[in-house]
């Protein structure tokens, strides 16, 4: 595929940094690095999820019992969750989403494109600050804010990671 | 047999200890509890349809020195049920999913919800991985689970068979930012 990419690793070091103890994903390529290195690491309790959804209630359990989670996903898992983004709304839940996006840049699947030509408008909808990321050099930085807004403001933050910035998925070998 | 859904809740509850931490379902579920009496250790959902059981996962994960039962009706498990897989897979000891179930949607007309066709709620919950799985029909086993969420240590899933009734409303706090506040606070929790 393409060259050895670490910015996962830096979204990984924030996690550790920020104490996040809860991580709940759906299986994405764009994020399997770093659901690798939560998976690996015994302070961070890695929760599978059948639909992203579940993972904004997730984190609204963990921190009513004083932890902090995050929620991983691509940009299609975004659909998945607006009703319950009302809760972390109405009930101010701090929300750190990473979403991988498809459907905007080198896109085979057209299926792909009409959730991910959306996800920036839907988040703004959703009252969530949103921290896009189309280099690597940037991901620690967004992703540090994206922390601080989360947990220091009780808010919804998502860093959006660019298809670009995840490159090109391989569809025939 | 059915059970009457106050009592049902009364009955759960009595001798409550602080290490108990109850999440209701929207709704009908919401009312039980306030109307079992108001507790800081109560976090009431208005919204958040189907996501009952996964806000118990994450406290429970959390809180594992304290027990966490949500209490929810059948139709909102039934939005979540995929809950219950992923709940299957984590297991903390000291969650309990506890399904008020009387077949209908009472909040919006007594339409039929799945279980009333057939749906079985407690097997689900066994084919998910769940280790304790009941079906309380009558007041021995009712009396047994209430017993139970005073010290279990094994994830507990109970279907507790109720009548569709619909008694006057009791409605607990709305302000959502209030609640996880003074939730937080009576947990002693920062971060």
């Amino acid at each position: 595929m393409n060259a050895p990419i670490d910015w996962p690793d830096r979204l990984y070091e924030t996690f550790k940094r920020a104490g996040i103890r809860q991580v709940g994903y759906v299986p994405d390529a764009g994020h399997a690095r770093l659901i690798d290195r939560c998976r690996a690491d015994p302070d961070i309790r890695d929760v599978v999820l059948t639909t992203e959804e579940e993972g904004v209630a997730l984190a609204a359990g963990a921190w009513l019992g004083g932890e902090r989670a995050a929620l991983l996903m691509q940009s299609s898992g975004l659909g998945n969750c607006v009703n319950m983004l009302s809760l972390a709304r109405t009930c101010r839940f701090p929300l750190l989403m990473l979403i991988t996006m498809r459907g905007e840049w080198e896109e085979f699947n057209p299926w792909q494109q009409p959730m991910g030509s959306i996800v920036e408008p839907v988040l703004k909808l959703c009252e969530a600050e949103v921290y896009r990321v189309l280099n690597a050099d940037e991901v620690a930085g967004a992703a540090e804010r994206a922390v601080q807004v989360a947990f220091g403001d009780e808010r919804i933050a998502a860093v959006v990671l660019s298809q670009q910035l995840i490159g090109k998925k391989v569809w025939t070998k | 047999m059915s059970l009457e859904r106050r009592a049902a809740m009364a009955t759960l509850l009595a001798g409550r200890d602080d290490n108990l931490l109850v999440v209701p379902g929207l709704g009908s579920t919401a009312w039980d509890l306030a109307a079992a009496g108001d507790n800081d250790r109560n976090f009431y959902l208005w919204g958040a349809m189907g996501g009952a059981a996964m806000i118990g996962l994450g406290l429970a994960l959390a809180q594992p020195t304290r027990r966490v039962a949500v209490i929810t009706g059948d139709g909102e498990m039934l939005m979540g049920l995929g809950a219950l897989a992923t709940i299957g897979i984590q297991r903390p000891r000291n969650l309990a999913i506890v399904v008020f179930d009387n077949g209908v949607y009472g909040e919006t007309g007594m339409q039929p919800s799945a279980t009333q066709s057939g749906v079985d709620l407690v097997s689900v919950a066994g084919a998910c991985g769940i280790g304790s799985c009941l079906d309380v029909r009558d007041q021995a086993a009712l009396a047994d689970l209430s017993r139970r969420l005073k010290g279990f240590d094994d994830t507990l899933f109970a279907r507790v068979k109720i009548e569709a009734a619909e008694p006057p409303r009791v409605l607990p706090l709305r302000d959502g930012v209030a609640l996880k506040q003074r939730f937080r606070a009576a947990l002693g929790v920062k971060a």
